[in-house]
């Protein structure tokens, strides 16, 4: 499989989000604005390369057995690196994240593809696999950040289109995420299909 | 001779039961309370009721025709309709047109053909739009029209609802309560609110006559009313400067409105009569739960659509007995 | 290399090392950035200060005051311009529609409202939620540049002259409430000009 392809099947084909439906919890919880979403999303990107090639690059020197504990503490270790360089230097975005930064730990995305690539396959695809399924999960974000952004306050990248009264304050919410997540999803299937 | 053997599976006799019967059964119920809200809120109800009924009749056929590319259209079976008039009953008179033909859509789109039409949805789609339109537009939803302004639309004169005036008394405002509307006012319908939810008096009618037409059983709003009192009382004995009474609770906000027409829905109400009981107790607690300590004044649509969500689990368990079925030891 | 064995010998070495080096990592990451991440965080405060009382150059977050009123206990962070009082920071707080609601105001030397910042709540999104700007210079319910000393502040449906937030009356009252409160705080505060320095340290050993 040459890296080009390896790339593109993160974002089109197992789209992290719009296919495989893995990490639903960041992506239902921090998507409240574009920007939101692709702060999520590129975090997510980083740690994903991150362990990937650090994971693939390990991966002789680890016994079976205990191959998930020790997948964890590498991804733990470079969310807990991210959470404090973060904090200390972009804390506005920091604040907005929140309790989801630390979440990235048990983000499937991450344990997903350490298990079914990264320790299946060399360095450098691990990190254009790590690249593309970030990429992906970015795009995604981005994606339904913006929808529920435009929805929910007439404003895409805080720049207003609609006047902010016709808003539909449940987009910004929880509910409107589930609601926007699932015919994003439906859209993506028919377009698949034809 | 032998042509006029007629061989066909049972069932051999038809009960004429139907679904256009069913529906157009409940828009007949909804009637004297419809005459109440044209009384009560004159003009303004009138639009609301006209647009929200013309919104989802028009998605219900467009959704049909261009989305899923159905070659039977149902906007006939009176479904639709009822769900336009359920819609319109739970929004405040003085709602903007496209604030109404958004709730349409939610409505009908969401809550309905998104998961196959008439039968296959999970959510009451009249109570899908109105909550939709509860939490988006949160402050043209809780203004309300104080009535008898026959001739005024979206430039009424609002007012609190005693909805709100209990809750500012659970807050710690216990003088609110004396401005709540005596109890006949609230029974006949004389005070703000959504259009089809003032008057108890005129929703009651709708009740008798659909158990009159056998069109709903008594179980559920017989057990949501019940609960509400005996929990509204109980709350009110252990505090009478915060809690109102039961009969209150009972008379004030969709309470009556949710329990006779919204939670009988027959597609997201449980079918045997026990689960209907377990069902409407539970609507009935979550209601007055909601509208004591919750942050929304109003806990009747938000207590209808959890237990919706709860049907499927209550028929699990609840199933009727098979006819035939022994008994078991 | 052939990969390792599932060993107890080579489990414990495997996972013993690895955490070390993740320790030992995370260790270093953490020297770096610990000193910006304290300052970030009195950025935070130290910007919500400078919004509601501008024009200061000392660091009122260092030491504010605390004063209690009725059992409630008011925290002032006072800002100074050289060594001129020119006004304090005053966190209050009420109970709203959805619960507890936290608000940063600024007076000036007379008292009059500077600004003001929420700083955290629980009202319903949409409606009480609008208090962050509802109260600001130029917005509706505008209550900047009035002075709770010469008149308490009350919304206009109670007979005073504030405009209430739309459907949301109880929010507007609370905040108003924790207003106030913070004005009567500021009043009681262990201050005027120079002297302010010397009478916090008596408050404090008192």
């Amino acid at each position: 499989m040459n890296n080009f392809k390896v790339l593109m099947n993160g974002i089109v084909k197992e789209n992290p989000t719009f296919v495989l439906l893995l990490g639903m919890c960041p992506t239902l919880g921090t998507t409240s604005s574009a920007i939101n979403g692709m702060g999520m999303g590129l975090a997510t990107m980083f740690v994903l390369i991150c362990s990937n090639v650090v994971i693939s690059s390990i991966k002789k020197l680890v016994p079976d057995m205990v191959r998930i504990p020790i997948f964890i503490v590498v991804i733990a270790s470079f969310v807990t690196v991210l959470q404090m360089v973060m904090q200390a230097y972009v804390p506005g975005l920091y604040a907005t994240l929140g309790l989801f930064i630390p979440l990235i730990v048990v983000n499937c995305i991450l344990l997903g593809r350490a298990e079914a690539f990264a320790a299946k396959n060399n360095p450098l695809s691990s990190f254009f696999d790590g690249l593309g399924m970030g990429l992906g999960f970015t795009i995604a974000l981005t994606l339904l950040g913006g929808v529920r952004e435009f929805l929910g306050t007439g404003k895409i990248f805080d720049v207003a289109i609609l006047p902010e009264e016709y808003g539909m304050l449940v987009f910004v919410l929880a509910p409107g995420a589930f609601i926007a997540l699932g015919y994003l999803i439906a859209i993506v299937n028919r377009f698949k299909k034809a | 001779m032998a042509n006029k053997l007629i061989v066909s599976l049972s069932p051999h006799v038809h009960s004429g039961d139907s679904v256009q019967k069913n529906m157009y059964g409940v828009i007949i119920a909804l009637v004297p309370a419809l005459l109440v809200s044209f009384y009560m809120f004159g003009l303004g109800a009138v639009i609301v009721t006209l647009t929200s009924v013309a919104a989802c009749l028009f998605f219900e056929w467009a959704i049909t025709k261009f989305i899923l590319n159905r070659e039977r259209i149902t906007i006939l079976d009176g479904s639709a309709a009822l769900t336009g008039l359920l819609l319109a009953f739970n929004l405040p008179s003085n709602l903007p047109l496209w604030i109404i033909i958004i709730g349409a859509l939610v409505a009908i789109g969401i809550g309905k053909m998104t998961f196959g039409g008439l039968g296959c949805n999970p959510f009451n789609p009249a109570l899908v739009g109105r909550i939709f339109l509860l939490i988006s537009f949160p402050v043209q939803m809780t203004s309300w029209p104080v009535v008898g302004q026959l001739t005024s639309y979206t430039d009424a004169e609002t007012a609190a609802t005693p909805l709100s005036l209990m809750k500012m008394a659970v807050n710690g405002e216990t003088a609110a309560l004396e401005k709540l509307p005596s109890v006949m006012d609230l029974f006949l319908g004389n005070n703000p609110g959504c259009i089809g939810e003032v008057s108890a008096l005129a929703l009651l009618l709708g009740l008798v006559y659909m158990l009159w037409k056998k069109i709903i059983s008594w179980h559920i709003p017989v057990s949501i009313i019940a609960t509400v009192l005996v929990f509204g009382y109980a709350l009110h004995f252990a505090n009478p400067d915060k809690y109102v009474d039961g009969i209150t609770q009972l008379f004030t906000g969709g309470l009556m409105l949710g329990a006779i027409f919204m939670a009988t829905d027959y597609v997201t109400s449980p079918m045997s009569h026990k689960g209907m009981i377990i069902y409407g107790i539970s609507i009935g607690f979550l209601t007055v739960v909601i509208r004591t300590f919750g942050a929304y004044p109003e806990g009747m649509s938000f207590a209808i659509f959890i237990m919706n969500a709860f049907t499927p689990l209550i028929n699990t368990y609840c199933k009727p007995k098979r006819f035939g079925e022994v008994v078991k030891k | 290399m052939k990969k390792l064995e599932s060993s107890l010998k080579n489990m414990a070495l495997a996972l013993t090392g690895f955490s070390v080096i993740a320790g030992g990592v995370l260790g270093f990451v953490n020297d770096i950035t610990s000193g910006p991440i304290a300052q970030a965080n009195a950025k935070t405060l130290g910007d919500a200060i400078a919004v509601v009382v501008p024009g200061f150059d000392n660091n009122p977050a260092e030491a504010p005051e605390a004063v209690e009123i009725d059992g409630m206990s008011y925290k002032i962070y006072k800002a100074y311009k050289g060594d001129k009082f020119i006004g304090a920071a005053v966190e209050s707080s009420s109970m709203g529609f959805g619960g507890e609601l936290k608000v940063l105001v600024g007076f000036d030397v007379e008292g009059n409202i500077i600004d003001y910042s929420l700083l955290s709540h629980s009202e319903t999104p949409g409606l009480g939620s609008k208090a962050a700007d509802w109260f600001k210079k130029g917005a509706k319910g505008d209550i900047t540049g009035k002075n709770p000393g010469k008149g308490v502040l009350v919304v206009s449906k109670d007979g005073g002259e504030i405009d209430a937030i739309t459907a949301s009356t109880i929010t507007t009252r609370a905040f108003l409430v924790a207003v106030n409160k913070a004005y009567s705080a500021y009043n009681k505060q262990n201050v005027d000009g120079a002297s302010g320095a010397t009478q916090q340290v008596s408050s404090k050993t008192k």
